[in-house]
This record gives structure tokens, sequence and C-alpha cells, in this order.
């Protein structure tokens, strides 16, 4: 009795006080269960929430539920919508979520949105109803235009960070930068170098010199060495450059002032843009580059053969690197024995179509491997692999977190066995027992999901294609991989048999995506049915079905979203798109016509 | 259309193409090129002759579009290569990437005029016979792709003295809006820096939505819709034919295409749209010449 009476009185400013010291989400979603005290003290105390998938929640029930968050994350339109799969006009739109911020959580301070639709009005209404707003990050998304980075710069008083990464955004002409207030601005990092138009060198140039906190300032293409170097003689505490255009002729006062600049910046520590970079301004970097941690030269075509080398081998605390494959194995090999703490390389492909020269192979994966030995994040574009290759690398690197390899030619084998590439792949998940991402390539049958299933239990995210012979690869995947949270799936022969497996395993995970496979709309209604719990959602590109009373010279086509079109046909059609996900918003209410919710 | 789908399904090894041997895949990836000759004989869909294989595609194409995701193309006609460089959903991959599982003449066809991927140039078949583009394939994000067809383009620095504007030049790079059409619910995206005239671009939306209109029309199910497959969207410049293709200006305003010179239109259209000509009316239209009048002030 007496204990009891002790619990009761138990402040709840105490478990608030310890709860503040949870930031994880998952830890935080864990507390809010145990019990409806702590439920409602966390929910109110939480300031940090994360919506991997924003149509799993209606926006005013997670606005409802922590009316004291300040930090929103929010990702929309499935991964594959990043290689033109997901039709324009799918959804994913940042609009309900801002409006619901703006109703119910004033002290929003930070807005990160991935692969969503932002319009300019919400834009403007962000930069209104959020007297705190500190931090926008916008990555993959799409709908605004400058117009809209306007009004966040003009009203955000004490905005610190606009992050903009590889949006599609509509250029409305240079003025925005002129928008910063016209007193010291707050701002510690801003990335515009996704912006594709002109900007106003001059109003850049004032922003930054009244930026007094600047840390991480990312230009885009349009601005010219000589600005950089001025931009740069402003900042000497700058730790994250992306350069503009490197194209400097040697003897120029441009390339001069930036040598005399970048030696001044002591704190750099990570490099990236070098659009158009030419050998001699290459040289202008090396001085910086034995501090550097990260560099990205994923889009600089101009920089391989010996300019690359020549760069890396100075780069000895390396921890990140993007390049292209055009520095070829070479470079790689360079690498390897240059950055030994290296621990995430991804190397994009450089020319997608042409069968030119062999650009990355194996060899430079096994080189990397050898040099890195803590290496954890791989993403690989390559034209060849071989499964011994593989078994080589996962023995260099049993720490793989993440290890995304991509043979550009689908179903290509083994070209020393000609076999599939089962075993390599099965090495890895064997090895890596830390590995949460994996995406594979090649010529694959069921055996390789059969090692996944039973190897990879840390796994949650699973991208496939091209890959499988029947459904029991997919059931492996289903059955083994206890952690799974995401799984895409294209060009497999995987059909209702597979989807119907294990049906239960989809309310575990957030999301599965399923395009050009062996689906039919039977068994997605069957799953539909089973599992109220999950929207499953079809994307059709098929010519919309006419109600037989229509006879005339022009259909109307235009079809709303009744059940008309999926019920009057034939249900072994199969399905070309298929995305499942787990909700308590129910089906989506701003579907467009494509999108069928069974 | 259903009598073709026993007819196609024959002929494909396996039913689905997915336990093809491994020559098969051989025949599969190389675009088709590595075809055997009984195969060639075989899949033949179309009617002898060349000249008129337009045609007997999408005649293919419609009657396979509820048959199989593989033959489910939704699309338009033909592909030329010129226009194929402005299409980015990716339609016209998707039919090459259903065609490398067949090896029919018809398909072959199709990869010989092969889409290119939405931002490169369009090279002659052969050099892509080894990779056939497959939609969404490889897996890079457009801002990538886009890198590798304009990283030809070599900056020009420009005289900067004043220091206000850098303006740089960039002429591989794609531009590319939306197009939506009447009676069709799916947009479609098309690249303006792909054509140099009107008359291109009339060429290539007809190109883009004759056969998803057709396709429409079709659903209704009378035997005269076969001969409506492939009726050509005329007079979309000049008002005479059944649609008209109208544009959204960057200051939001709705125009008759066709009325300033070309390069302003690029410069200055942001979307398409195909409008039914009955629909038009004054009031949606400003007339260019009181838009002119307005900006030469």
């Amino acid at each position: 009795m007496k204990v009891q009476s002790a619990m009761f009185y138990f402040p709840e400013e105490v478990i608030e006080h310890i709860f503040s010291f949870l930031t994880h989400h998952p830890d935080r979603n864990t507390v809010s269960t145990v019990c409806k005290a702590w439920y409602k003290i966390e929910r109110l105390s939480r300031r940090e929430v994360f919506v991997g998938n924003c149509y799993a929640i209606r926006p005013d029930r997670a606005a409802a539920r922590f009316p004291g968050l300040r930090s929103l994350t929010l990702k929309g339109k499935p991964h594959f919508a990043d290689f033109d799969l997901v039709p324009p006009d799918w959804g994913g739109l940042a609009g309900p979520w801002i409006e619901a911020m703006a109703r119910s959580c004033p002290n929003l301070e930070e807005l990160r949105m991935k692969r969503m639709v932002v319009s300019d009005e919400s834009l403007e209404l962000l930069a209104h109803a959020f007297p705190n707003f500190k931090a926008l990050v916008l990555v993959s998304c799409e709908g605004f235009s400058t117009d809209g980075l306007a009004a966040v710069a003009r009203s955000c008083k004490s905005l610190r960070e606009l992050d903009l990464q590889e949006n599609e955004i509509e250029d409305r002409g240079p003025r925005w930068l002129n928008s910063f207030p016209d007193m010291c601005t707050s701002l510690v990092s801003l990335n515009f170098a996704c912006l594709k138009g002109e900007v106003n060198l001059k109003s850049l140039e004032r922003l930054v010199c009244r930026s007094p906190n600047l840390k991480c300032l990312r230009l885009n293409r349009a601005v010219p060495v000589e600005t950089l170097a001025k931009i740069m003689n402003q900042c000497p505490n700058l730790e994250d450059l992306g350069t503009g255009s490197l194209l400097a002729d040697q003897f120029s006062e441009a390339y001069v002032s930036l040598i005399s600049a970048l030696q001044k910046c002591k704190k750099l520590r990570c490099l990236s843009g070098f659009w158009d970079a030419s050998p001699l301004c290459l040289l202008a970097v090396y001085p910086i580059c034995a501090n550097l941690t990260g560099l990205n030269l994923s889009y600089a075509p101009t920089v391989q053969g010996q300019d690359f080398i020549n760069l890396i081998q100075h780069c000895v605390k390396l921890l990140r690197l993007w390049v292209l494959d055009s520095v070829g194995d070479k470079g790689l090999a360079v690498v390897a024995s240059a950055c030994k703490e290296l621990q995430e390389l991804r190397v994009f492909p450089s020319d997608l179509f042409a069968a030119g020269p062999a650009t990355v192979t194996e060899e430079g994966l096994v080189a990397i491997s050898t040099g890195c030995p803590k290496l954890n994040s791989l993403l690989y574009f390559c034209h060849s692999m071989t499964n011994s290759a593989l078994i080589t690398v996962s023995k260099n690197c049993p720490n793989f977190t993440r290890f995304r390899l991509c043979i550009l030619e689908p179903r290509k084998p083994d070209p020393a066995t000609n076999e599939p590439l089962d075993e390599g792949f099965g090495a890895v998940v064997k090895t890596c027992k830390n590995l949460r991402r994996f995406s594979i390539s090649g010529l694959l049958t069921d055996q390789v999901f059969y090692y996944i299933g039973k190897y990879a239990k840390a796994l949650e995210m699973l991208s496939i294609a091209f890959a499988g012979d029947t459904d029991q690869g997919m059931t492996y995947v289903l059955n083994g991989c206890k952690n799974l949270r995401k799984l895409e799936i294209r060009d497999c022969p995987f059909g209702d048999g597979a989807l119907l497996a294990d049906v239960t395993k989809y309310e575990t995970m957030r999301s599965l995506w399923m395009s050009s496979c062996d689906i039919s709309l039977r068994g997605c209604k069957a799953l539909a049915t089973k599992m109220p719990s999950l929207n499953v959602e079809i994307i059709n590109e098929w010519e919309a079905e006419m109600e037989e009373n229509l006879n005339n010279g022009v259909a109307e086509v235009i079809s709303n979203n009744n059940n008309k079109h999926i019920n009057n046909g034939n249900d072994e059609r199969k399905v070309e798109k298929l995305y499942v996900y787990r909700t308590v918003g129910g089906p989506r209410t701003d579907a467009p016509d494509f999108v069928w919710t069974l | 259309m259903e009598e073709m789908q026993p007819k196609l399904l024959d002929l494909i090894p396996n039913e689905r193409g997915w336990g093809v041997t491994a020559n098969d895949r051989e025949m599969v990836i190389g675009g088709g090129f590595g075809v055997r000759e009984e195969k060639k004989l075989e899949l033949r869909l179309g009617l002898p002759g060349e000249e008129d294989w337009n045609a007997n595609r999408k005649k293919t194409e419609g009657l396979c579009a509820n048959v199989k995701p593989s033959f489910s193309l939704g699309l338009f006609g033909a592909p030329q290569t010129k226009q194929e460089a402005g299409l980015v959903t990716g339609e016209a991959q998707k039919i090459q990437a259903k065609a490398d599982k067949q090896t029919s003449i018809v398909e072959r066809k199709a990869i010989a005029h092969a889409a290119t991927p939405p931002a490169a140039t369009p090279l002659p078949s052969n050099s892509r016979a080894a990779n056939a583009p497959v939609v969404g394939w490889p897996p890079v994000r457009s801002f990538r792709r886009n890198l590798a067809s304009t990283s030809k383009t070599v900056l020009k620095p420009q005289k900067w003295a004043s220091g206000t504007c850098a303006k740089f030049e960039n002429s591989t790079k794609g531009l590319f809006v939306k197009i939506n059409m009447d009676g069709v619910p799916i947009g479609r995206k098309i690249d303006l820096k792909a054509y140099d005239s009107y008359d291109k671009l009339s060429s290539a939306v007809d190109q883009l939505f004759r056969g998803l209109l057709a396709d429409q029309r079709s659903e209704i199910g009378t035997e005269k819709n076969v001969e409506e497959k492939g009726r050509a969207i005329q007079g979309l410049l000049d008002g005479s034919g059944e649609y008209t293709l109208v544009y959204e200006d960057d200051e939001g305003d709705k125009m008759l295409v066709g009325d300033v010179p070309w390069e302003m239109f690029v410069s200055t259209a942001k979307r398409l749209r195909v409008l039914k000509s009955s629909d038009l009316s004054a009031s949606t239209l400003r007339t260019t010449s009181r838009k002119r009048a307005a900006t030469e002030c």
C-alpha cells in the first residue's frame, strides 16, 4: 500500500525531465505506450516528430497529439519517385501539414521535408505563421518557385537554416536573395546549389557580409570564381562550402584571390560543387585537402584522371566521398591508399547509356575495401561485378550498414563464371550483421532472397530490381527480415502468391512498393480486404474504362474516385504499380484519378 | 481485343519471359538485336511492308492495352527519334522495356527508333544496342541524368565586370514543361528544347497523345474505332482542328500557342494544355496583341 501511494505522488515534472533525455523517436514512441500517464506526459513534451510517410496519419491528428512540437520531419512520395516511376501529381502535398501546424503548433521552429510537393502559398503561410521559425530543409521537393523562397527569407526573422537539396524549383528571377532582412541575419546555413538560374552576385556578397554566423554555404553553378573568392574572404570561419562554377584562367585576379581566400579558411571540412572545375582551380584547393572530412565531386565530370588523383591523395582524413565513375578503378585505388578513414563512398555513373570504355568495375571496389576497412556506407554504380569480388569486399568490410550496388545492365551475370550473383550478395548479408539498407542488382535467383531472409536480421530497407524467379523469393524476405520497414520491388516475377504470403507483415512495415511485377487486381483486392489498416493503392495508367451507357464519340474520361472502374472489369488484370502502406489516416482524400485505393 | 491475347502469349517463352534462359536474356538485354531467325518470323504482328509499321504498332499497342502489364502501354503512337528526347515520363522507354521481352519485328522497330533517356540527346540506335533504356533505370535522380548530358557543355565565362548578374548558357539542357490534354487523365511532360519550331511541337503533341486519345475512345467498343486509331490530332495551332494547343506563360496567363516568336515562346512557356477547340472562349485567353502591347510599353 505504501509503495503504491508513493508512486501516485511521483511528480510529472520528474518524468518529463527524464523523457527529455530521450531524443531518439522510436524510444519516445515506446515510452508513450507504457501507460496513459506516460502517454500524456510524453506527447506534451515531445519536441521533434518524424513522420516517415505523410499519409500514415492525418496532419490534424499529429498536430493535436503533439501540441508542443517544434521540429517536424515529413516524407512524401515513395522512393522510386526519384526515378520517374511515380506519375506527376501523385500527391505528397505539404499544404495540409503546414496548415495544420499553423493552426495547432505555432511554436514550430524546424520543418524538414523530403519528396513532397510544396507550393509558394504554403511557403508564404509558413513564413507568417511561425514566429520562431528557424530551419527549413527541403530535399527532392517540387512545386514551388523562388518567390516562395523570397517569402521565407523576408518574413522568417530568426531563420538560421535554409537548405535546398536537389529540388525542382521554378526560377522566377534572382530577386529572392534581396529579400533577406537588411540588418544582420541569423543565417548559419544556406544551400541553394540546386537552383538553376542566375544569382544576383552583389546581393549574395552583401548577404554574406551581414551573416556573421554563416558556417555552411552552398552556391549554385551561376556563381563565378571572383564572387566565391570575395565571399570566402568574408567568412573565414566557413566549415562547409559548395562552390559555384570553378572555371578560371590561370593568371586571372579571380584565381589568385581564390587561392588566398581558401588558405584563410582553416575550419573548412566539407567541400562540394566543383561545377566545371578547371585543373587550375583544383590546384587552389590542395592546401585545404588535408583537413577535409567530406568531399563531393559528383557534379564535376571534369575532375578525372590525374587531376582527381592529385587532389585525392591529399585528403587523408576523408570520411565521406562522392565521385563519378569517370575517376576509374585507378582513381579508386588512389582513394584506397590515401583515405584510410573513409566511411562512406558513393560512385555515380557519368554516362548512363553508352557502352563506353569501362569506368569502374569490381576491381575498384575491391581496392577500396582493402584500403578502407572502416567503410560502412556504399553506393556503387558499375558495369560489372563478380561473386568473388563481393565475397572479398564483405570480408574486408564487415561493418556495412548501407550497401547499394547497381550494375548498370539489368540481369547481368558474373562475367567470370556466368553465374548469378546470389553468392556474392549472400556473403554481404552473412558477414555484415548491422546491415540496415540493401540494394541489389545483376542476375539474381530466389537463392539470394533465401540468404537475405536468413541472415539480414537488422535489415530495414530493401530495394530489388530485375531479380528472382518465383514467388518464393519475395516470401523469403517477408518471412525472414524481422526489422524490415520498406520494401521496394520493380520488374520481378512476384505475383499474388508472394503478395499475400504474409499479409500481417505489412502492418509492421512502413510501406511496400511493387511495380512491373506479376500481381493482379484480384490479389490486391484480397490484400485490401484482409488488411483494413493498410492503404492499398494501385497506380494505373490504363485507359480509364468507360461506363456502358456512354456511346457518343468522345468519352468522358475524367474519372472520379468511385469504384465503378475498379469493379466493372476483369480482376485478372495485372496491376502495374502497387503502393501499400500502414496508416491510421484512412484512404487518401487527395488521391488523383489514377491512384485507386482498394 | 481479347482474341489477340492468346496469340501473343503463345509466342512468348514461358508465357511471361521471366524464366528465360541465359541465351534468351542476351537477346532481351541486347535490345532485340540478337534476334533468332525463327522468332523473327513467328512474332510478326504487323502487316508486311515496313512503310506502314507506325500504324501497325499503334494498332498492336492499342489492342494489347489490357492484356498484361508487359503490354499495357496506354501510350501514344510510334516514337520518332527527335521527339522522343522530350518525353520525361518514360512512357517511351516503357515500350522499350516491354519490347525487350518480345522479339517481334514490330518491337524491334521500336527499339531501332529507340526512345532516348529524357535528358540526353538522341543517339543513333546502334550505339545503344548494348543497353536499351528502361524507364527509371539506372536508378539515378533526374538531377544526375541531366548532368550526364550537360557535362559536354563548357561554361563560357561572361563579362561580369558590372557584378550584377551571372548568366550561363547551357544549351543542351532540356526544358521540360507539363502538358495535359482534355480527355486524358494523366499529364505528360515535353521537352521544348527538343524542337525548334511550332510545327515540330505540334507534331510531337500529336504523337504524344494520339494513341492515348484513340485508346480512350476505343473503350466504347465499336468496330469503327479501330480506324480511329492513329487519327492524327491536327489543326492544333490554327484553331481548325478539334483541339487547340494553349500554354500558360510565366505570368500565369493562358495564351494561344503560335503567336509569338518561337524563342520567346520557349522562354516564357511554363505549361501546355491541349484543349477542345469548342471549349475555348475569348475570356479564357488573353489575346497576344494586348499582351505584346503591354510589354512593349
